[in-house]
């Protein structure tokens, strides 16, 4: 395997040749906030929170979509960065119904603590309280589209990891929402094998277990790298 | 406060008290007088709206001990009590013994905390500072200045009852402790130590304030005993199978002012046949009442005097000798509203001498304090005891799991008739008759008139839910009374 040079806020850093620029911040040390990133799972550049400015390019890229190449030189926390990360959050929540205090995630919720990371203290945009259900058709989980953030990483593990695609993004902007099956409830829903992968990987309280209650939910959200590594490398957990 | 002067001379005049102060929410009291200045009218105005019982709709029934715990930041517990007793009934759970003592444990910290609150910080200047002190003065800051061993010691209990809180909680507010199926964790060794470490001084400030209580009452407090909302009305509360004190379980009891037991063993889920639900035009609160009298008729209040009232004994020693010397001086059924502060003082004698039972009880250290299932009925109505008085959960859900309908009857609104009727007692009394034309009416009056509805502690941020059922009705009357303008919503 052939090994690349970059520089990520002009610290050189030696990567192998092929993965991502997340994975060249990482080797750099440098922390960038993710939302729809999951190791394990295939990279969709969704959440937008990972964008970085690359030297003679005159656009933002995601790092975790964006292959790293020799020679590059990335910054990853300018000014504008900051901004435009903390807007992209402050987005989130004007966008959904994200009342933390009686959230199942209280707590243990990747987008509070993406909020929390990029100082967001409140929104600049109005809130859009729109007007969404919650699907507690299936026996043992349910999912709140109040609280989710299109994220796919219910759609990726569910396909990717557990191959049964049961998740899908349906409809178009605004209306854009995570559906089951053929838009069906999820309970209806016979390619369901119950494994509660995506509940482990959501990164909010959207896709929980029936009888947690507020700030009940706990994250797996390693998982998906743990079984990856498990089939691919037959590494173990216990190993 | 503010006395509005009449537009024309002839016209009728409404004194109004806005805001009513060391109160928890908001409100107002209108005095209604004619063209002669006599009072013809009363209103206590609950101006606020909260609309729980409709946003709760459609959202699981798990999370409603959450949700309806942050319906207040005085008595999250009674919600979340409420909540997760109505949630055991939607899972057809029979609770841990340990669960169900512990549960015992958080609202007998919430009943002397809530309790401490009333007394020390909102109603005791009042009492210690005289009725026509300086109103900037009239609070607890003016109670540190006057007393600062006696506040101390109130602040100090306040915070005895809230640190049980968040030993068993994890906070002091909005805990999500107790959940359907019992709760979350066991009682600690340290927070055992901690409450048996503490409790007796917790014990000395209630002694304290007892015998202070108990000498105004028989001195300078023996007029505002009379005329403070003293009329005859039903008393509901919780008892034990056996007629005892009970602040969690049990079944419901009516008792007459003249001893009568009106009704008794009354189950929670049937309430609907026996409480009643109006509505007035110029009020977010809901006027329950007891139904076989009708509206108004079946007037009743609950909280704390309502609790001593209908119960036959307390069932420990103190409390009960305690309870004794009340009915000594109230009566067997005290009809006072005045009597809510000294039986808020006797309930936390109950509350600490039944908090040192179960924390030496070995049962609170059993792990085994949840059951799980899951849904297995559609309606359920959970109730318990909360500082201000009974308050009731009505839940309906679909198959899911989802909310299709809520109701809540909160304590406060069960006062509501009998605020409304103190009120009027109390300006009765103290408004001067007539009240001569463009004069004002002395602070101090005004003040005992807010007294009259501190008696009842009210929690008015708990109180006002109820959607699509609110009318508006706006009236523009004439000086001889005739309607000039009038929209309905």
């Amino acid at each position: 395997m052939s090994v690349i040079t970059l520089s990520v806020n002009g610290k050189e850093v030696a990567i192998p040749e092929g993965v991502s620029l997340l994975e060249a911040t990482r080797a750099a040390g440098v922390d960038i906030p993710l939302l729809c990133h999951l190791d394990g799972l295939e990279p969709v550049g969704a959440c937008r929170l990972c964008l970085v400015e690359v030297e003679g390019s005159n656009r933002l890229m995601p790092a975790c979509t964006t292959a790293a190449s020799e020679g590059m030189a990335i910054h990853t926390h300018t000014h504008q960065l900051l901004d435009y990360r903390r807007m992209a959050v402050e987005l989130f929540f004007a966008e959904g119904n994200h009342i933390c205090a009686f959230c199942v995630a209280n707590g243990n919720c990747e987008l509070q603590n993406v909020a929390v990371q990029v100082g967001m203290d409140h929104s600049r945009f109005p809130y859009q309280y729109p007007q969404r259900v919650v699907d507690a058709s299936h026996p043992l989980f349910a999912i709140d589209h109040n609280r989710c953030i299109l994220c796919t990483r219910c759609v990726r593990v569910c396909d990717e990891i557990e191959g049964a695609h049961v998740w899908d993004v349906g409809s178009r902007g605004s209306h854009c929402h995570i559906v089951a099956g053929l838009d069906q409830p999820w309970g209806e829903v016979e390619a369901c094998t119950n494994c509660g992968k995506c509940v482990d990987v959501c990164p909010t309280g959207a896709i929980f277990h029936k009888e947690d209650t507020t700030a009940e939910k706990l994250r797996h959200s390693d998982r998906p790298a743990l079984l990856k590594a498990a089939r691919d490398e037959h590494v173990w957990r216990n190993q | 406060m503010e006395s509005r002067p009449p537009a024309a001379a002839a016209m009728t005049r409404t004194v109004v008290i806005d805001p009513v102060t060391r109160i928890e929410g908001h409100a107002k009291i209108t005095l209604h007088l004619d063209a002669a200045g006599h009072l013809i009218d009363t209103r206590f105005h609950v101006v606020e709206y909260r609309g729980f019982e409709k946003f709760c709709e459609c959202r699981p029934f798990t999370e409603m001990a959450g949700i309806t715990a942050r319906i207040c930041g005085i008595c999250p517990v009674s919600h979340l009590l409420c909540a997760a007793k109505t949630g055991d009934k939607l899972l057809a759970v029979q609770i841990p013994p340990a669960a169900d003592k512990l549960r015992r444990l958080l609202n007998l910290a919430q009943l002397t905390q809530s309790h401490a609150l009333s007394f020390f910080h909102l109603s005791s200047p009042d009492f210690l500072l005289g009725w026509e002190s300086d109103p900037a003065k009239r609070n607890v800051f003016g109670l540190m200045a006057a007393d600062p061993d006696l506040a101390r010691a109130g602040i100090r209990l306040r915070q005895f009852g809230q640190q049980i809180l968040e030993l068993l909680g994890g906070r002091k507010i909005h805990s999500a402790w107790a959940v359907p199926g019992g709760v979350r964790t066991r009682l600690s060794v340290e927070a055992r130590d901690w409450i048996l470490d503490r409790l007796p001084e917790a014990k000395a400030t209630i002694t304290l304030a007892l015998g202070l209580y108990k000498t105004l009452l028989d001195g300078p407090l023996q007029k505002e005993q009379r005329v403070f909302g003293d009329f005859p009305s039903l008393f509901m509360g919780l008892v034990t199978p056996d007629g005892r004190w009970e602040h969690i379980d049990g079944m419901l009891r009516f008792r007459a002012p003249d001893g009568t037991i009106v009704a008794d063993g009354l189950s929670e889920d049937d309430y609907a046949s026996f409480l009643g639900e109006a509505v007035e035009p110029w009020s977010y609160l809901k006027f329950p009442y007891y139904k076989p009298l009708g509206y108004p008729d079946g007037i009743y209040r609950v909280g704390p005097l309502a609790r001593l009232n209908v119960c036959d004994s307390i069932g420990t020693p103190w409390a009960d000798r305690e309870l004794e010397e009340l009915r000594d001086r109230s009566g067997r059924v005290a009809t006072s509203s005045f009597a809510y502060h000294h039986a808020r003082l006797v309930e936390i004698v109950a509350c600490l001498e039944a908090i040192e039972q179960l924390v030496n009880d070995p049962e609170c250290r059993n792990s085994r304090v949840r059951s799980r299932a899951s849904l297995n009925r559609n309606e359920a109505v959970g109730v318990s005891e909360a500082p201000r008085g009974t308050l009731f959960h009505h839940y309906q859900v679909n198959d899911d799991g989802l909310l299709t309908r809520v109701n809540l009857i909160i304590a406060t609104g069960q006062n509501n008739l009998a605020m409304n009727k103190t009120v009027h007692q109390i300006a009765k009394e103290y408004i001067p008759d007539p009240v001569p034309a463009g004069t004002e009416i002395p602070e101090a009056m005004l003040n005992r008139v807010e007294a009259g509805i501190r008696c009842f502690d009210p929690c008015l941020s708990c109180s006002t839910h109820a959607a699509g059922q609110m009318p508006l009705h706006l009236q523009l009357l004439s000086a001889d009374g005739q309607i000039l303008a009038e929209r309905r919503r």
